[in-house]
C-alpha cells in the first residue's frame, strides 16, 4: 500500500481578490509502512496537504493515489478512502462529545456500519493501544487529563482500524511524559502494526528520533521529501525557512568546527553520546 | 519587593449534579506558597493537572482562591474594588493565540485595552505605537490579525497587554502551538519586555528550553511548589524532574549521561557553548581526534 501525491495544487478562493495558493505542484509518494515527519512553519500548507490525502479537500489540479487508485475519480468510494486514511486533527479532546469513553471511541466503527458488539471489540483494542485503562471506559471524557483525552480522541480514529494514521501535532499542549507517551504509542502502532505514519510536528527533536522521512513544507512547496539525517544538513536553509534542526546537530557542527571527527548527521541524545564517547575510546584502544 | 505573593492558597474545582449538589471536589492548588520579585523572570514548569494554569488565574482574578490570599502589588485579589488595578498590573497571555483577538486591525486590537481603562486617544496612538515597536510588529499595524502567522498573532497578543502598561506578564504555555521560529520570537520579545522595561514575566512552559535563561524556575506537582531555585540547580536534579513526567533540555540530558559514563562533566550544563567549554578541553587533554590537531 502507498500513498502517492502527484503535481498537487490547491488555490484557495481561486478567480477572486482573495485567490491564494496553499500548495503549489507537491509531488511525493510514501511506501508502506513508513512513519514521516511533516514539518514546516505556520502557513506553509501542511495543513492543506494533510486534508488533501484523505480527501477532505480537493485540489485545484494534480491529485492523490492510494493502492495506485486515484481518490479523486469518480468511481472511488470515499468513505472507504477515509476508513482507511484515518486523520487525527490539531486538539482532537475538543471532538469528544459522548457520554463515555467506550461510546465515544465506538462511534466510529458503528458509522461504519459494524454491529455494536463488533464495534466495541474494535474500541476497546483501540483504547489498549494508547494506553487507558480499563477504569476509564465507563467514565466521561471530559472528567480526563489533557493527555487521556487526546488518547482517547486518538483511539476514535483507531478503533476504524486505518492503515495511514495522520496526526497534526499530536502532542502540543502536553508535558514531556504526555509527550512521550503518545509519541510512545504512535511509535508502536508503526513497528507492531506496520501502520504508515505521517507526524506534523513542530519539534524537530521528536522528528529527528522517531521518523523515516521528512517532508518540509515551505511557502506553500514541498522543499525536501528525505531522511531526517539527509534533512538537518541543510539547517541554515532551515532556518531560513522558521524551521530549525534539533540542538544535537548544532552541536554537532560545533564540535566539527572546533577539529572533533564527529558523526555531522548525529541528532539525537543517544547518537551524540555514542560519538563523543568514540572520540575517547578511540585513546585506550590506541 | 515582592508583585507577587501567594500565601497558603487552597483552590478547588468543583463538580455539581443537576439538583446543584457538590458530586465531586478536585482540589488543584493546596497550601501554595510562593513571592514572585518585582523585575524578576520566572519560568514556571510542572505537568498536565499539576496546577499551573489554575495558578495563573489566581493571579489576574479571574479566579478567586477558596483559602488563603493572593496579593497583587500587595493588593488582594479579593478585593473588587481593586480588580481593576489588579489586571493593570498583571496582564495575562493564554495559549491559543486564536482565542484572544478580537478586533479585524492588529492596532485596534492593540488599542482595545488602554480604550477599556477610558486612556485618552493621544495616548492611546502612543501606547499603540510603543506597544507593536516592542514587540517588533509596527510593520502590521493596519493589516488584518488573520493574516498573520501564529507567532505574530502571540506578539500582537503581548502587544495589547504591554499597551496597558502592565508591571507585570503572566503567559499560560504561549509557545505550545507555535513553529520554531514563532517559539524564537516570543521568548526572544518577553525576554526583552523583561530586561529593557522591567516588567516582571511569569512564563508557563512545557519546553524545558524555554527555562533556561530564566532567573528563577519553579516546578509544581499536585497543586503545590516542590523545587524553586535558578535553572542550573533546578536542572541538575535529572531524575527527580523524570519522575514529576518533566524533563531536561537535551543538552542538558546529553551531559548528564556523558557524565554517567565516566566524563568528569558538572551537573546542570544548560547550553551547548557551556557544554563545549567542558568539552573541548577533556577532549584535547583525553580524545583521540585531539592529539592530531594539538600536533
Amino acid at each position: 500500500m502507498s500513498l502517492k501525491a502527484e503535481h498537487l495544487t490547491h488555490i484557495y478562493q481561486a478567480g477572486t481578490a482573495m485567490e491564494s495558493c496553499a500548495l503549489r505542484d507537491v509531488s511525493f509518494e510514501i511506501e508502506d509502512g513508513l512513519f514521516v515527519g511533516l514539518i514546516g512553519h505556520t502557513g506553509s500548507g501542511k495543513s492543506t496537504l494533510i486534508q488533501h490525502l484523505n480527501g477532505l479537500l480537493r485540489p485545484s489540479s494534480g491529485t492523490v493515489y492510494l493502492d495506485g487508485e486515484d481518490i479523486f475519480s469518480e468511481g472511488c468510494d470515499m468513505r472507504k478512502v477515509r476508513a482507511r486514511i484515518g486523520l487525527v486533527f490539531q486538539y482532537p479532546e475538543y471532538q469528544l462529545f459522548e457520554q463515555d469513553v467506550l461510546t465515544d471511541v465506538k462511534f466510529g466503527p458503528k458509522n461504519m456500519g459494524l454491529s455494536d458488539e463488533e464495534a466495541e471489540k474494535k474500541a476497546i483494542e483501540a483504547l489498549k493501544v494508547v494506553g487507558l485503562a480499563e477504569e476509564y471506559y465507563k467514565r466521561s471524557p471530559f472528567e480526563l487529563s489533557g493527555g487521556q483525552k487526546r488518547r482517547v480522541a486518538i483511539a476514535g480514529v483507531l478503533s476504524m482500524e486505518p492503515k495511514v494514521l495522520i496526526l497534526d501535532e499530536p502532542t502540543a499542549g502536553l508535558d514531556p511524559k504526555g509527550r512521550d507517551e503518545i509519541l510512545g504509542s504512535i511509535d508502536r502502532l508503526h513497528r507492531e502494526r506496520g501502520l504508515t505514519i505521517i507526524l506534523v510536528s513542530h519539534s524537530m527533536e521528536d522528528v529527528a528520533e522517531y521518523a523515516d522521512k521528512l517532508l518540509v513544507m515551505d511557502g506553500s512547496e514541498l522543499r525536501y521529501f528525505d531522511t531526517p539525517k539527509a534533512v538537518f544538513r541543510h539547517f541554515k536553509e532551515l532556518e531560513h525557512m522558521g524551521l530549525a534542526a534539533p540542538q544535537i546537530t548544532y552541536l554537532a557542527s560545533d564540535l566539527r568546527k572546533a577539529g572533533f571527527q564527529v558523526d555531522q548527521d548525529m541528532s539525537t541524545v543517544e547518537e551524540a553520546r555514542k560519538e563523543i564517547r568514540k572520540l575517547f575510546r578511540g585513546n585506550d584502544e590506541g | 519587593m515582592n508583585i507577587i505573593e501567594a500565601r497558603q492558597v487552597l483552590f478547588e474545582y468543583e463538580q455539581r449534579d443537576e439538583n446543584d449538589n457538590i458530586e465531586e471536589v478536585n482540589v488543584a492548588l493546596s497550601d501554595m506558597n510562593v513571592t514572585i520579585e518585582k523585575g524578576s523572570f520566572v519560568c514556571i514548569l510542572g505537568h498536565n493537572g499539576s496546577g499551573k494554569s489554575t495558578f495563573a488565574k489566581l493571579l489576574n482574578a479571574l479566579q478567586l482562591p477558596k483559602e488563603g490570599t493572593i496579593l497583587i502589588s500587595g493588593m488582594d485579589t479579593r478585593d473588587e474594588e481593586k480588580l481593576l488595578s489588579i489586571r493593570k498590573t498583571c496582564g495575562m497571555v493564554f495559549q491559543n493565540p486564536d482565542n484572544q483577538i478580537i478586533s479585524n486591525v492588529v492596532e485596534e486590537d492593540v488599542a482595545f485595552g488602554p480604550e477599556n481603562m477610558g486612556v485618552e486617544p493621544d495616548e492611546i496612538i502612543r501606547r499603540v505605537d510603543d506597544a507593536l515597536s516592542k514587540v517588533g510588529m509596527e510593520a502590521y499595524r493596519y493589516k488584518s490579525p488573520n493574516m498573520l502567522s501564529g507567532g505574530q498573532k502571540q506578539r500582537v497578543a503581548i502587544a495589547g497587554v504591554v499597551a496597558m502598561k502592565p508591571e507585570c506578564i503572566v503567559l499560560d504555555e504561549p509557545t505550545a502551538m507555535l513553529d520554531p521560529s514563532g517559539r524564537r520570537d516570543v521568548v526572544r520579545t518577553i525576554r526583552e519586555l523583561n530586561k529593557k522595561d522591567g516588567i516582571t514575566i511569569v512564563h508557563i512552559t512545557h519546553y524545558m528550553e524555554e527555562a533556561v535563561d530564566a532567573d528563577r524556575v519553579i516546578v509544581m506537582d499536585s497543586g503545590k511548589v516542590v523545587m524553586d531555585d535558578t535553572p542550573r540547580k533546578i536542572f541538575s536534579r535529572v531524575e527527580e524532574l523524570k519522575k514529576l513526567a518533566l524533563g531536561v533540555p537535551q543538552i542538558t540530558e546529553l551531559a548528564y549521561e556523558l557524565r554517567k559514563d565516566g566524563l568528569p562533566l558538572p551537573l546542570g550544563i544548560l547550553t551547548r557553548e557551556e557544554l563545549m567549554q567542558y568539552l573541548v578541553p577533556l577532549l584535547r587533554r583525553y580524545g583521540k581526534g585531539a592529539e592530531r590537531e594539538d600536533a
